[in-house]
């Protein structure tokens, strides 16, 4: 009696044996809870990385079939996957994925490194974060883009902190210095909106591009806003 | 409805006291006479009295005369519905729930639940059940199929003390209860119902199925769309049993919560709802969403709960509405946004955390102890979809799940450990050094730099859309080492003030008008 599981929602199985009838996104969103699939989404995985494009919604369905099936569990593939999200900060990826990870898999050495990093990134430790970072090199350099991603990740927490940064902090959290930093600035000045001023002594200031959360007067007050529907009630009073 | 899981399953007897005092194929008068009614009412789509059936008669009969005995079998009743085989699904459905309530199923009876289960979904998805049931019914269906499997998973993972029998049923019949086949029936319910669609064309004014509370006054039926719906929020509990918040809150996405529906015109669908949106949130750490909809349902709990103290569901009612207390609890204690909690429910929520909620905001090993006894206590239950290994030596893994989660969550909260500190000098000035304000925190400056960091980024919480919004009850921004305090004034709401005098004065002025002067 250990009936098959036939269910309504039967899909076209493996999207290679059709060839590639379905893109991976159409899958996920339409058939996801298949194990046949599983192939597809892994190479997915790499596509990404070398493509250097992000879909959390496939790795998610990856990262769930493999705690369906833990013994086609690749932690290179997850691990692949998790440098992915911590590129994605400060959306909180980094730990949807970890949820799914069993805790003895947490506890292999590459990623337990990966857990540091994304604590040091979550509590904007940013110099301990490039020491752990050149150490680990092995684990993030199969992955491009990342120095670029985590460096756009502390400019953001930045521009919510600061109207004015100190050099020295941009410095650290972008792990930039000397002739390679002025370049950076000069390029940010040039096409992003940062503006450079002297600060204390020799020290330089820089004014990151204004936003809601630093400039408070920018902010736009939606709570005094009148939905039109009330005041189209005193038209007639008006009128 | 689903009672606590936690009873014991190790014994292999048949359920009940005594197995000589059942005799499944007798079937006492009042249950003929409940079958024959219930069968009549449902082939004439009386909905009206199939609800108060199934509602009240069935409790009755159960209370009165199968305490702690199954109901007669199937094959039994099965003569007096004319062999009916929807009807038999709808009563051997109504079986089990019965016997999960009141007794311990045995693997046996898991099993056979399951394949009751496919049969009874197989029909529907056929598109060739022509019946309106309740909704209460239909929900029940879902609700209890999702329990059934969170159950048959803990019962899975204590592989300890399993007989030989049982490990080889086990392996037998390794597809019932299997993950995949759950979720895809939740999937195929949603797809084949076409509710996703329906809702959109109901946006739009093409459809009707929420004005109608989801019944089909057009001669056909109700029960694939309505199950349909309330699977989407079937999904969302399982995917919150796995642990993956995201997918979860991405098949509730159809249904607009700001508003009425089908998912609030049953109170066990509405308090599911709710729960789980609220701890997906909770987890996803955009708690000003989780705050919101838990003060809604709280305060709705509150002012319904005593329209429900004679239904079934009355015990599940009160434990949800304290757990949901107890996220409530944490979610403020991460988040002070107390504006957004109504009176009512911040005094409840103060008699029963208030002392426990000043101690978790001081994130010390108390309050840590403290954050674990409440989401211990008010999460759901975790599971570990994937099958046992059946290798010695064998294990009990069913709390693995639940420590998982535990242990990412409490991770969460000490990494703003340091942040109640920084908001708690924010709130008595306007600008403080940078100099000033690290001696106050006892740290050096390039480490409060890294709290401020911490703080900005800890309060502002990125959604699905990648929209970044603030949650910070008090906030600030720093230029160059001068930290300003940003107060946030209540917005003075002048546009309503004044459309509200206008109308006054103008209702004045006809008054005046009507006043002739002599």
């Amino acid at each position: 009696m250990g009936r098959e599981i036939s269910s309504g929602g039967q899909k076209s199985s493996s999207s290679s044996s059709a060839g590639m009838s379905y893109t991976v996104e159409q899958l996920v969103a339409v058939n996801p809870y298949n194990p046949d699939i599983l192939p597809d989404l892994e190479n997915f995985v790499n596509e990404q990385v070398s493509s250097q494009t992000y879909n959390l919604d496939a790795n998610l369905c990856l990262l769930r079939l493999y705690q369906f099936e833990p013994e086609r569990m690749s932690t290179q593939i997850v691990a692949r996957i998790l440098v992915k999200a911590l590129m994605a900060m400060p959306a909180p990826d980094f730990s949807l994925c970890l949820f799914l990870i069993p805790e003895r898999v947490q506890m292999e050495e590459q990623f337990k490194t990966l857990i540091v990093l994304s604590h040091y990134l979550e509590t904007a430790r940013f110099r301990q974060f490039w020491d752990e970072a050149a150490k680990s090199r092995h684990l993030l350099e199969v992955v491009p883009g990342f120095e670029q991603a985590i460096q756009a990740y502390a400019i953001h927490v930045l521009s919510l902190t600061y109207q004015k940064v100190p050099r020295s902090v941009l410095a650290e959290a972008i792990n930039i210095e000397g002739l390679s930093l002025d370049k950076f600035v000069e390029h940010h000045a040039a096409n992003s909106g940062w503006v450079v001023e002297k600060g204390h002594g020799k020290s330089q200031l820089i004014t990151l591009p204004s936003n809601e959360f630093s400039r408070p007067e920018l902010k736009k007050n939606t709570a005094d806003g009148v939905p039109f529907e009330h005041v189209a009630r005193i038209f007639p009073i008006l009128g | 409805m689903a009672m606590p899981y936690d009873y014991e399953d190790g014994h292999q007897q048949q359920s009940g006291p005594d197995s000589l005092s059942y005799d499944p194929s007798f079937v006492p008068d009042p249950v003929k006479s409940f079958v024959v009614h219930l069968y009549r009412h449902i082939r004439e789509k009386n909905v009206y009295e199939i609800h108060q059936m199934y509602e009240n008669s069935f409790q009755t009969l159960s209370e009165r005369m199968f305490k702690d005995v199954p109901w007669p079998s199937v094959d039994a009743v099965a003569p007096f519905v004319d062999n009916d085989h929807v009807f038999c699904l709808l009563y051997r459905e109504m079986w089990f729930r019965h016997l999960y309530a009141r007794l311990s199923p045995t693997l046996k009876q898991r099993i056979d639940s399951w394949d009751n289960y496919c049969s009874l979904f197989q029909v529907v998805l056929h598109g060739v059940v022509n019946m309106q049931l309740p909704n209460q019914w239909l929900w029940d269906m879902v609700d209890e199929f999702v329990y059934q499997f969170q159950s048959f998973c803990q019962y899975r993972a204590k592989m300890k003390n399993k007989t030989e029998q049982e490990i080889a049923l086990l392996k037998q019949f390794d597809q019932a209860w299997n993950v995949y086949g759950v979720l895809n029936f939740l999937q195929a319910l949603v797809e084949k119902s076409m509710i996703i669609q329906i809702l959109e064309q109901e946006k739009e004014g093409l459809e009707q199925f929420t004005a109608t509370d989801g019944y089909d006054y057009n001669g056909g039926s109700n029960v694939l769309k309505v199950l349909g719906y309330f699977s989407m929020i079937g999904l969302l509990r399982v995917h919150c049993l796995l642990g993956d918040y995201h997918t979860g809150l991405k098949c509730l996405l159809p249904i607009d919560l700001s508003q009425q529906g089908v998912y609030t015109s049953v109170i066990g669908s509405h308090i599911a709802t709710i729960y789980h949106y609220g701890f997906a949130n909770l987890m996803l750490r955009r708690y000003v969403d989780a705050i919101r909809e838990f003060n809604k349902i709280l305060l709705y709990i509150y002012k319904t709960k005593q329209y429900h103290q004679k239904s079934p569901q009355y015990e599940q009612i009160l434990k949800k509405n304290e757990q949901m207390y107890a996220l409530l609890a944490i979610s403020l204690s991460l988040c002070p946004q107390v504006k957004l909690v109504e009176e009512t429910v911040n005094s409840q929520l103060r008699e029963k955390y208030g002392e426990k909620m000043l101690r978790m905001q001081r994130f010390d090993d108390e309050a840590f102890a403290l954050y674990d006894e409440l989401f211990s206590y008010a999460c759901p239950k975790f599971i570990t979809p994937s099958a046992p290994s059946f290798e010695d030596p064998l294990v009990n893994y069913n709390q693995d799940a639940y420590r998982l989660q535990l242990k990412l969550f409490l991770y969460e909260v000490k990494q703003q450990q340091l942040l109640s500190g920084v908001r708690t000098f924010l709130k008595v000035y306007s600008t403080i050094s940078m100099g000033k304000l690290a001696t106050y925190l006892e740290v050096d400056e390039p480490t409060l730099r890294t709290i401020l960091l911490t703080y900005k980024h800890k309060t502002h919480a990125v959604d699905s859309d990648g929209k970044i919004s603030s949650n910070a009850d008090v906030d600030f921004y720093v230029d160059d080492d001068m930290i300003h305090v940003i107060e946030s004034k209540p917005a003075k709401r002048y546009g309503d003030y004044f459309l509200r005098q206008i109308v006054k004065l103008e209702g004045v002025m006809t008054d005046v008008d009507r006043v002739k002067l002599e």
